[in-house]
């Protein structure tokens, strides 16, 4: 496979938020602010690169039937890994992100490439495929946290632009994550078919 | 390549294999990142403590003592002292009332009780509403004649103005005995955050705690010092 498609389709054809829509727990639980998201999908995107060179080095030895929970154990030890670092070297992001780290475990985002893409191809092709993917899922949580904390509290990566009062409070709010993801999706989608 | 074998031999090995990789570079990562995270920890306390409270010259960690609040949860009291004089305490409180979890906060307190600063340590109040405590009950920043701080793109061209609210939102400089620590609406004297009424009561609440504990306790001392420094002897290690 063309190295460059496998690395660009996690941006727009295939990405996983606006088009595979995986991983939706922290796309919307964390992107209340641009740099909140773009910190989760950094990390997402290194426990995403290492479990897919994982995989891939050590698919040809589980046994299919547990391939599942040796999968999982891979992906746990690098978020763990991931947490304890993060703790230790950047406190104020760990803070902001804290409870959401540990969930990357379950982010199905991680556990998919690793069972539909590095279980099947070589590590230089999974390497490319988890660092596409990964910044995909950076790009699109950057793109709604932006969007979120724009309208909601008139910030843009912390910069404010217009007075706080005017902003809609909804968007920085849960349900302003569902909103605000419909419509990203519904853009991306006109852009798509134009 | 082939796969091996589901049989159970295989599967248990393969498994204990993983586990055991895992587990030993788990370890690994602990014992590289323990000590940074426990300088983080320090940092984050020392960075609050020099912000509550003015020019010390001692280390207030070191003289750390514990006091329990009325409602029975510990108070960290880190006395700031320059030569020998008590120049300020900074108090690690904290309050259970907040929107969800707990509301911990460093508040710097004047020996006479009134309130030099503030840092919110930790919460879990919503963002973009209680997480306005940060600042909310600080002074205005005046940034080239502006109230409000940072830089206001908007105001020039539509002339929008953030709303303006008098010095009833600040409480540094502030004395709980006189000024009642408690939001508007339940007759105090304290502007509460805009749609975050509930952090305002219990950020208040726990600054009020915090007075109230140490002035209580300090009133006792004073009239018994001796007493007091042999009864706190014990305490006066760093506690986790």
């Amino acid at each position: 496979m063309n190295q460059w498609s496998n690395f660009s389709k996690g941006f727009l054809k295939e990405n996983p938020v606006f088009i595979l829509l995986l991983g939706l727990c922290p796309a919307l639980g964390v992107t209340s602010s641009a740099i909140n998201g773009l910190g989760m999908g950094l990390a997402t995107t290194f426990v995403l690169v290492m479990a897919n060179i994982v995989v891939s080095l050590i698919k040809g030895f589980i046994p299919d039937k547990v391939r599942i929970p040796a999968f999982i154990v891979v992906i746990a030890t690098f978020v763990t890994i991931v947490e304890m670092t993060m703790q230790a070297y950047v406190p104020a992001l760990f803070d902001a992100l804290g409870l959401f780290i540990p969930l990357i475990v379950v982010n199905c985002l991680v556990l998919g490439r690793a069972e539909a893409f590095a279980s099947k191809n070589n590590v230089g092709s999974s390497i490319v495929d988890g660092a596409g993917m990964g910044l995909g899922f950076a790009f699109a949580l950057t793109l709604l946290g932006g969007v979120r904390e724009l309208l909601g509290s008139g910030h843009f990566f912390g910069f404010a632009i217009y007075p706080e009062d005017y902003g809609m409070l909804v968007f920085v709010l849960a349900p302003g994550a569902f909103i605000a993801l419909g419509y990203l999706i519904a853009i991306l989608n006109r852009l798509k078919k134009a | 390549m082939g796969k091996r074998a589901s049989s159970l031999p295989n599967m248990v090995l393969t498994l204990l294999m993983i586990t055991a990789v895992a587990g030993g570079s788990l370890g690994f990562v602990f014992q590289m990142t323990k000590a940074p995270i426990e300088a983080a920890a320090v940092a984050k306390q020392q960075e609050a403590i020099q912000l509550v409270v003015p020019d010390f010259d001692n280390d207030p960690a070191a003289e750390m003592y514990e006091l329990t609040s009325s409602e029975g949860f510990p108070l960290k009291v880190f006395p700031a002292r320059k030569g020998e004089e008590l120049v300020g305490v900074a108090i690690e409180t904290m309050s259970n009332r907040g929107f969800s979890g707990e509301i911990k906060i460093m508040v710097g307190l004047k020996p006479d009780g009134s309130i030099i600063n503030y840092q919110v340590l930790e919460h879990r109040e919503t963002p973009g509403l209680g997480t306005k405590m940060d600042d909310w009950f600080k002074p205005a920043v005046v940034v080239e004649g502006r109230k409000e701080p940072g830089t206001r793109l908007l105001d020039g061209f539509f002339g929008i103005k953030a709303g303006e609210s008098g010095d009833t939102k600040n409480i540094l400089g502030k004395h709980p005995g006189t000024t009642r620590m408690v939001v508007k609406q339940d007759g105090g004297e304290v502007d509460a955050i805009t749609a975050a009424t509930i952090t305002s009561r219990a950020f208040l609440h726990a600054v009020e705690v915090a007075y109230t504990t140490y002035t209580e306790r300090t009133d006792a001392a004073s009239s018994a010092t001796t007493q007091y420094n042999e009864e706190e002897g014990g305490d006066n290690e760093p506690v986790e």
